[in-house]
């Protein structure tokens, strides 16, 4: 029979300030999961009035004004508040110096730094989006962005605050890979989610400062009138949407880049098989925070820029299929002849597969030219980034959720409700955003209010899979809470894997290993060894 | 990064790390990062500057003998004088000479403040004249195409770097007063040390506004 142990990190100190104030990288990695999930409830409720609201054409629950504020609430919490923190801050934060030995990241005071930049911005930014009824799309366009009455320099002041806290913990990431594996951690027998989070940190570091300068210019253009993107005065409005893709794209690698990293885990723990092409996996990661920088120009072909500055972008935009698909033909190769188990985390593994394939090749037609002129700015590129965003780094953050819940609290959660609740998510994610390729193809814009009757029974359709999705988060949210009071003991390695996080208890010791442990195996022998699964 | 207190363990050694190289090293490569981080928010503004003077070449040509070279070689000098002393007060602490890198210091904070002296005349002068950025551009003896584009430019670098002197203010004092209260020594000076990184930077980022603002042509 499993045991909790009596002192873990949960209980080792106890009161509030002890957790608002804990230097320990498992604490503010749960703190930041608790932040990041009630953005996405916050993100989720504003998606099912949009889906309300778009149920039939003209007014349905709200004034197009009102809607358009929604919309703008919707795509910046979801963004910045969610999905860019969303593995690295939280799981990443927890399991990473776990996975490389370490008894904490590199600067434990900069982590809970960050945390609490995280908290000050967001809260910043959701009062004066609210408050300032910003309706400018999480993209402010100028422009718009510097004309339009609402709160503008307000949420982007947020913006500006959030980008040191994703810039701290990527920083902090890289200097704890680089500084503080265990003896014996060389590069290569890193786990993949670390590569994951070493290729996104990358680009936290490297991409955040441009978006914090492009803020500050446009809050200067509305504060000081400096015209530099004001056509007027001689500025050029294009330039902002240049520098504000310089970081938006990359930031998409933010995004997806450690749901990629969590996939070869459960992959190759799910199918008790080593994963196949570890180096390839590991530097097509690196390849695409690389290739990242260089296709911003694809948010642009219908903006005015160069005809050959878009052939060029449309080039280097196919480039980024070529590290993805390694990862995606590597990941079914380890399933090739593997002994594959159904368990929850594997399922979301398998939607991922499913949905990151679909929203990757439909990526591609976007990224042609001549495709783009018909689909830029319909429900077409709606459909292809949730399929990338929701059906990629979310279906891979709920499966390294599952994945880890049991060694965040010791306990396991219900196997057979969890089942239920990816039924209702994958098969509402799919009712919702299909229909979306669908309307977008026949010609409905991305963001209006209203629109012809003709599109009528696929709006409808796509808001009935909005609610089914909702059906399955809130059966999610019910069962994992639940877990962690009155979940079974899960054990030490509920799952059989061979990472180092397993070998310490569930939930971990205050700091991590009762001694620093040392390599015996590689991350992925399955061919070795087997270890024992304590559930 | 500095307190830690788990038995036999230094006293500026924390408490995950090994040993007191890797805390140093880590802490160094950390300040590398971060200085990446604040070439490429400067990136953004020297980007917006090759785009507007490759629009108005002449212009830029024309705006640019409006400043006054004298006073930006004057804080060129200043600069790297205090990037300068800056060096020597890590090489001091590297020798154990504590008083001498206490001197060094203040040395360094004041050569930033005199940098910081001579902006404020270049600024009020331009102030006065009426050569601001964009819509409180008012002077008029400029030719060429939007001339308030260059001041816009103008004043967001200096002011940008401005900014970044101030701070570098800051952690100099900061890392003074831990030198006078004795908590650096040639075992562990960190601080000083990143501070020192830090100011290169703020300097290295001058040597690039310098010639680009001043010495167009």
């Amino acid at each position: 029979m499993n045991k909790i142990p009596e002192v873990n990190y949960l209980n080792a100190d106890r009161g509030i300030k002890s957790w608002l104030f804990t230097l320990d990288h498992k604490r503010i990695g749960l703190l930041y999961l608790f932040s990041i999930m009630a953005a996405f409830l916050l993100g989720g409720v504003f998606a099912i009035l949009i889906r309300l609201e778009l149920l039939g054409p003209g007014k349905d629950i709200m004034e197009a004004r009102t809607y358009n504020q929604i919309f703008t609430l919707h795509g910046a919490v979801m963004i910045f508040l969610f999905i860019i923190p969303s593995i690295p801050a939280s799981l990443g934060n927890f399991i990473l110096p776990q996975m490389i030995g370490a008894k904490d990241v590199a600067f434990p005071r900069l982590n809970l730094l960050s945390w609490w930049i995280y908290m000050f911005g967001a809260i910043f930014a959701v009062i004066s989006m609210s408050a300032g009824s910003v309706d400018t799309g999480w993209t402010f366009y100028t422009p718009y962005s510097t004309t339009t009455s609402t709160s503008v320099v307000a949420m982007t002041l947020g913006i500006f605050i959030l980008g040191f806290s994703s810039i701290f913990t990527g920083l902090n990431f890289i200097v704890t890979i680089h500084k503080m594996r265990a003896p014996g951690q060389t590069w290569f027998r890193l786990p993949l989610f670390v590569w994951g989070l070493y290729a996104t940190a990358i680009i936290q570091v490297l991409a955040t400062p441009v978006l914090g300068i492009t803020v500050l210019l446009l809050i200067l253009e509305r504060v000081a009138g400096i015209g530099i993107f004001d056509p007027a005065m001689g500025g050029d409005p294009v330039l902002f949407q240049h520098f504000f893709w310089f970081y938006s794209h990359p930031a998409v690698y933010i995004m997806i880049l450690p749901g990629m990293g969590i996939i070869s885990e459960l992959i190759s723990t799910f199918s008790q098989k080593k994963i196949f092409g570890y180096k390839a996996i590991a530097f097509s990661s690196l390849a695409i925070a690389f290739i990242s920088f260089l296709v911003w120009g694809h948010h642009m072909f219908v903006s005015g820029q160069s005809q050959l500055a878009s052939a060029i972008f449309s080039f280097l935009t196919f480039l980024v299929g070529i590290p993805s698909g390694i990862k995606i033909f590597n990941w079914l190769a380890t399933l090739y002849k593997g002994k594959i188990r159904f368990d929850t985390p594997m399922l979301y593994a398998f939607s991922f597969l499913f949905l990151f394939t679909i929203g990757g090749l439909t990526g591609m037609f976007l990224g042609t030219l001549a495709t783009d002129v018909h689909l830029h700015d319909t429900y077409f590129v709606v459909a292809h980034f949730h399929f990338v965003m929701v059906g990629g780094t979310v279906m891979a953050f709920f499966g390294g959720l599952h994945y880890w819940w049991p060694k965040f609290w010791g306990r396991m959660y219900n196997e057979i409700w969890a089942k239920i609740s990816i039924a209702f998510t994958f098969v509402g994610f799919n009712i919702t955003f299909l229909s979306q390729f669908l309307l977008g193809a026949k010609g409905m814009p991305r963001r209006y209010y209203s629109y012809l009757e003709q599109f009528q029974s696929l709006h409808g359709f796509s808001s009935f899979g909005s609610w089914i999705m909702a059906v399955g988060f809130i059966i999610m949210a019910i069962y994992l809470i639940y877990a962690v009071f009155k979940g079974p003991p899960a054990g030490d390695n509920p799952w059989g894997a061979l990472t180092f996080e397993w070998r310490t208890t569930s939930p971990p010791p205050k700091e991590n290993f009762k001694e620093t442990p040392t390599l015996t195996h590689g991350p992925y022998d399955y061919d070795k060894i087997i270890p024992k699964r304590t559930i | 990064m500095t307190s830690g207190n788990s038995s036999g363990h230094r006293a500026h050694l924390a408490h995950h790390f090994s040993e007191s190289s890797q805390q140093s090293e880590s802490a160094r490569m950390g300040m590398w990062i971060f200085i990446l981080t604040e070439v490429l928010l400067f990136g953004g503004l020297f980007v917006a500057y090759t785009v507007y003077r490759s629009a108005n070449p002449e212009m830029f040509y024309n705006a640019h003998k409006h400043l006054d070279i004298h006073l930006g070689t004057l804080n060129t000098i200043v600069l790297i004088t205090s990037s300068l002393t800056m060096a020597l007060a890590i090489r001091s602490i590297q020798l154990n000479d504590r008083k001498k890198s206490i001197k060094l210091l203040a040395t360094t904070f004041a050569l930033a403040a005199v940098f910081l002296i001579v902006k404020y005349f270049e600024y009020s002068h331009k102030f006065h004249l009426g050569q601001l950025p964009g819509k409180f551009y008012t002077y008029t003896g400029i030719e060429g195409s939007n001339p308030h584009i260059f001041f816009s430019v103008y004043f967001m670098m200096t002011g940008l770097h401005g900014i970044h002197v101030i701070a570098g203010m800051i952690a100099i004092s900061w890392v003074m007063r831990i030198t006078i209260q004795g908590r650096l020594s040639s075992e562990y000076y960190t601080p000083m040390e990143l501070t020192g990184l830090y100011w290169h930077l703020v300097d290295m980022i001058w040597i690039f506004l310098f010639p680009l603002l001043y010495l167009i042509g």
